[in-house]
């Protein structure tokens, strides 16, 4: 590092948890600063989480005091006080540690091109957490802007072991020139010890997230010093936690840790570990990342880690200290889940981790991102094209579009002379660009960001008519809470808690009993990745590895080969069968959760057009298993890859996704005023739906830029359109077709899920006639 | 393909544009047009598309042209703010005019936009009756006269299977049918808001036009709400 930071290099260093990073990244800064004078900044560090900043500030402050140096080292995120953050603009420190958002707004500030001018290098902690995110898109704009502001800047990004550093260091460099980067490789420490929980030989049928084992995972628990229970969603922490809860006969201390809960519930948890007084915490993704949270010696992974790089990380939490090997055990939900698991394992002692998804940075950010600049200081077009492109992730950014973007930031992109006078930003004589008002730069500072959450409403304990008054325990999102009632119960932090009353968008609650409802969360559950997948299929093929399998994969595996097949390495299985007067298709994709579901949208459409009547279907990572009224006698007629990109984007105007996908470019794009977290305007409804907007951009503008961003999204993420046509391809090419006699042993999974899961996409207006006919049937008096 | 639903015992057909069509006295009531919603905020610094009043004025025309109207009434918030009209588009000005010559065309004040229409022709007022029926912008709590108001823009909102659906409608009670919001751009209030319930003031229902049917739910209870 020192010697990347001697030679005016940029550098890229990775490391698994605990090999002391974050100090390697500073040690050019403090050896620096122990050897000259600077005035002012000189080092700025970025971290994803305002917590990780506080907490490496903590661990700087250490060092530098027992070198006996003078250096200041402040943070600056969204809690810090105002009067703080306008000393470090005026008297800036020599450290400054801080997230992407509030990097951003500081660069919006005019007094940015002075406070930037002396800085030396730039640090950015925890790449490959959200380097392919839009927040990912925003930073590397920054970085950008910061590489002009002091052309001698030096980047320093640190990751986790990734598998692929050299895009991680195309990512990094300024131009997207890995060659300008130094990859620095710190050598792993023990090798992670990784199991699979198997009882008794016995593996489920079906279900997820391990809970049938909670008995099994609390003897581990107790067994151990201090253990991190990572599940993969929300809801599921929350029935996990009760799980354990419910066979915690000695009473031990267990906490729980997710995103929707209040930043303070957090905070004393994350306290509550650090100082010992914890033996275990059910989290989500949330707990990710780097911090040391304090002797964690045992990693749980409850249900499937869908990824290599995941269980990786993951497992990394548990000893921070590089000589242990770390422990994880694995607990699996199905059998399909064992599988998964055990690939897992194999390809973290292969070294196989799993390829980033790195995508063209977002034009909704861009936008953004570019009334920031503008507010800053007035700039020439072509000059801040040549900015913008040499950020990464727009590096492909033609001039075309770069004026889209610039023309739909001004003006909102509509061909209408009337609103000229209210344009955003102005070409002056000079022709520079400016913001019309300074009023828009504080609009801007209050909507800036790329995270967006779904509308939420806060959960408060107690009674009382606002929530100064009670205890805010933290959020769930609308979508559930305009299910509940006075007098319904739902689980929260691990708690029962009854529904007294709604105010506002405040939640009033106390402590209930009886069987609560599990609040559903709108974040993705991540799909399977195609490694895995891959490895899922040799695993079924490989006969020497199933001796040492429980006997309940072994046998389920068996029956599968004598009674159908088993899925080959690259084709794709389907199987017909009968069962109770309807006909099954299963189709063995192994392309992720979000792949099959939109295949299922996709083959039940076709099926009603060749009149099959399709009745619904369910998706899992690695399968889709739809039913009907007559039997698929052809299925690879079904799969004809050629009209699939029409009918796709048929489907997808129609369906939520796209909507969705608008709602957020909408915000971030700067269309749509940000909801303040926690706040609803009540009363009359004067907010501004973004349904309606899309609406009517559809038919007025169907080449908005927004529209366009959108469907990018839609595409990409929420709907694998990429893994799913590739899976097409190989479906026409390479079909097995099973009629089977019956349930085939592979197929039980699905069947399980039917019933279970909401079946298939059917039109609103089917779904709001049949509600009514409930509803009426339900409420008859006679 | 009409519908049509009894209130305090005229004959109503619900639009699926959100207007009420009143055969027996040739009447169109719609509410909460919010003309110049869009320039208001694009002046705050808001770009949103500008085409919603034409929208709006273009679905206005289509229920004009569908029915053999001859009095035009809209209860209020027709304009998002009082300077609205200034703002309008030559074009849509001068459609706009000529409806309120040849109309019967009433304004009823709302709170956004008070009196601000007058300009443009037709009557403005605070309330009206019309038949046995009392006009006004927003619910009146205390009169137990059978009323028609705007205001709430109510909404319905379904969770069913899994999926959220959410329609513009019209709220009823014994005595008071809320309209939903006519223009393009105006958010919905949930059917089972307090503030809602407390305005229809009773046991009601949501009326949805979906296809040709009309669609009914109790309001404020049962296992959607």
């Amino acid at each position: 590092m020192l010697a990347a930071a001697a030679g005016g290099r940029h550098a890229l260093l990775t490391a698994p948890t605990g090999a002391g990073k974050t100090l390697a990244g500073f040690l050019p800064t403090l050896a620096e600063l122990a050897t000259s004078d600077h005035e002012g900044l000189h080092t700025l560090y970025i971290s994803p989480l305002k917590a990780l900043a506080v907490d490496v500030q903590r661990n700087l402050l250490t060092p530098i005091g027992e070198m006996g140096l003078a250096i200041t080292v402040e943070t600056r995120t969204g809690d810090t006080p105002s009067d703080r953050k306008a000393r470090q603009k005026a008297r800036p420190p020599q450290i400054l540690l801080t997230t992407p958002e509030s990097l951003a707004i500081l660069l919006s500030a005019p007094e940015s091109a002075a406070m930037m001018a002396g800085v030396r290098r730039v640090i950015i902690d925890e790449i490959h957490a959200f380097g392919t995110t839009k927040r990912g898109d925003q930073l590397s704009l920054c970085l950008a802007r910061l590489q002009k502001l002091a052309p001698a800047l030096q980047r320093v990004g640190l990751s986790a072991t990734i598998s692929d550093p050299e895009s991680w260091a195309g990512w990094l460099a300024p131009d997207a020139d890995a060659g300008a980067v130094q990859i620095v490789r710190a050598e792993g420490g023990a090798d992670p010890r990784i199991e699979i929980l198997v009882i008794d030989d016995r593996i489920p049928w079906g279900g997820h997230n391990g809970r049938w084992a909670a008995r099994a995972v609390m003897q581990q628990i107790a067994a151990a010093r201090l253990a991190i229970v990572f599940v993969n969603t929300r809801a599921v922490a929350e029935l996990v936690f009760r799980d354990l809860w419910a066979e915690n006969d000695e009473a031990l201390p267990i906490g729980i840790h997710h995103g929707s809960l209040a930043p303070e519930a957090r905070r004393k948890v994350e306290a509550a570990m650090a100082a010992g007084r914890l033996r275990a915490i059910v989290a989500t993704a949330s707990l990710d990342l780097g911090l040391d949270w304090g002797d964690v010696d045992l990693v749980i992974q409850m249900g499937a880690p869908k990824g290599a790089s995941r269980l990786l990380q993951r497992t990394g939490r548990a000893n921070h200290r590089m000589d242990e090997a770390s422990r994880c055990l694995i607990v699996p939900g199905n059998r399909f889940e064992y599988l998964e698991a055990l690939a897992a394992r194999d390809a973290v002692a292969a070294g196989e981790l799993d390829p980033d998804g790195f995508r063209p940075g977002g034009l909704d950010v861009l936008a953004q991102h570019v009334v920031g600049l503008v507010a800053a200081a007035p700039v020439h077009p072509q000059a801040l094209y040549d900015e913008v492109k040499s950020a990464a992730p727009y590096a492909g950014l033609t001039r075309d579009v770069f004026d889209r973007v610039l023309d739909y930031a001004a003006t909102g992109g509509y061909a209408l002379k009337a609103y000229e006078r209210y344009q955003r930003i102005v070409t002056g004589r000079d022709g520079l660009l400016r913001l019309r008002t300074p009023a828009l730069a504080r609009q801007w500072r209050m909507n800036s960001g790329t995270i967006v959450e779904a509308v939420a409403m806060n959960v408060v304990f107690g009674s009382g008519k606002s929530s100064r008054h009670g205890r805010r325990l933290g959020q769930v999102e609308e979508y559930f809470a305009g299910q509940l009632r006075v007098g319904d119960s739902f689980m929260f932090a691990g708690q029962v808690l009854e529904v007294t009353g709604f105010d506002g968008a405040d939640i009033h609650v106390r402590m209930g009993r009886g069987s609560p409802k599990v609040p559903v969360y709108a974040g993705g559950r991540m799909p399977m990745t195609t490694r895995l997948a891959r490895r899922v299929r040799g695993l079924m093929n490989d006969r020497t590895r199933w001796a040492g399998m429980p006997d309940d994969v072994r046998e389920w595996l068996a029956i599968q080969d004598r009674v159908s097949q088993l899925p080959g390495l690259d084709d794709v299985l389907v199987e017909t069968f009968a069962r109770d007067g309807r006909w099954y298709m299963l189709v063995y994709g192994f392309a992720g959760h979000p792949a099959h579901q939109t295949l299922g949208m996709l083959l039940t459409q076709r099926m009603e057009r060749a009149g099959l009547q399709p009745l619904g279907f369910v998706a899992s990572d690695y399968a889709m298993a739809c039913w009907s009224l007559e039997p698929v006698d052809d299925p690879r007629a079904l799969f004809d890859p050629t009209v699939l990109e029409d009918e796709l984007a048929q489907w997808l105007a129609a369906s939520p996704f796209l909507r969705r996908a608008f709602r957020e470019v909408a915000i971030i794009g700067g269309l749509i005023e940000r909801m303040q977290p926690g706040v609803q305007k009540t009363g009359k409804a004067m907010s501004v739906s973004s349904d309606l907007i899309y609406d009517v951009l559809r038919r007025h503008e169907p080449d908005h830029l927004l529209l366009t961003a959108a469907w990018t999204d839609a595409r990409g993420k929420l709907t694998d359109i990429a893994r799913l046509a590739e899976l097409l391809e190989q479906a026409h090419d390479r079909m097995s077709h099973v009629r089977a006699a019956h349930v085939t042993p592979l197929a039980v999974p699905s069947m399980l899920t039917i019933g279970r899961e909401r079946v298939g996409e059917a039109a609103d207006s089917a779904l709001l006639r049949e509600a009514e006919a409930l509803i009426a049937e339900a409420m008859r008096v006679d | 393909m009409s519908v049509s639903f009894s209130f305090a015992g005229e004959a109503c057909q619900p639009l699926a544009s959100g207007a009420l069509w009143w055969p027996a006295e040739s009447t169109l009531f719609v509410a909460d047009l919010h003309f110049e919603k869009a320039s208001h905020q694009a002046a705050r610094g808001w770009l949103l598309p500008p085409h919603a009043t034409a929208d709006t004025l273009a679905n206005l025309i289509d229920a004009v042209e569908a029915t053999a109207v001859q009095r035009l009434v809209c209860l209020g918030d027709s304009f998002h703010d009082r300077a609205g009209p200034d703002r309008l588009q030559p074009e849509t000005r001068r459609a706009l005019m000529m409806m309120t010559r040849n109309l019967d065309w009433w304004w009823i004040t709302g709170n956004h936009d008070e009196d601000a229409a007058a300009v443009l022709g037709g009557r403005v007022m605070r309330e009206a009756r019309l038949g046995p029926l009392v006009l006004r912008h927003e619910a009146d709590p205390a009169d137990a006269t059978p009323e028609l108001s705007g205001h709430f823009h109510p909404k319905l909102v379904i969770r069913h299977r899994g999926r959220h659906i959410a329609r513009r409608c019209f709220a009823r009670s014994a005595t008071k049918l809320i309209l939903p919001a006519f223009g393009a751009f105006t958010g919905g209030l949930d059917v089972a808001d307090p503030a809602l319930q407390a305005a229809l003031g009773g046991p009601a229902e949501a009326l949805v036009l979906d296809g040709g049917r009309l669609l009914r739910f109790p309001v404020g209870c049962g296992p959607h709400a």
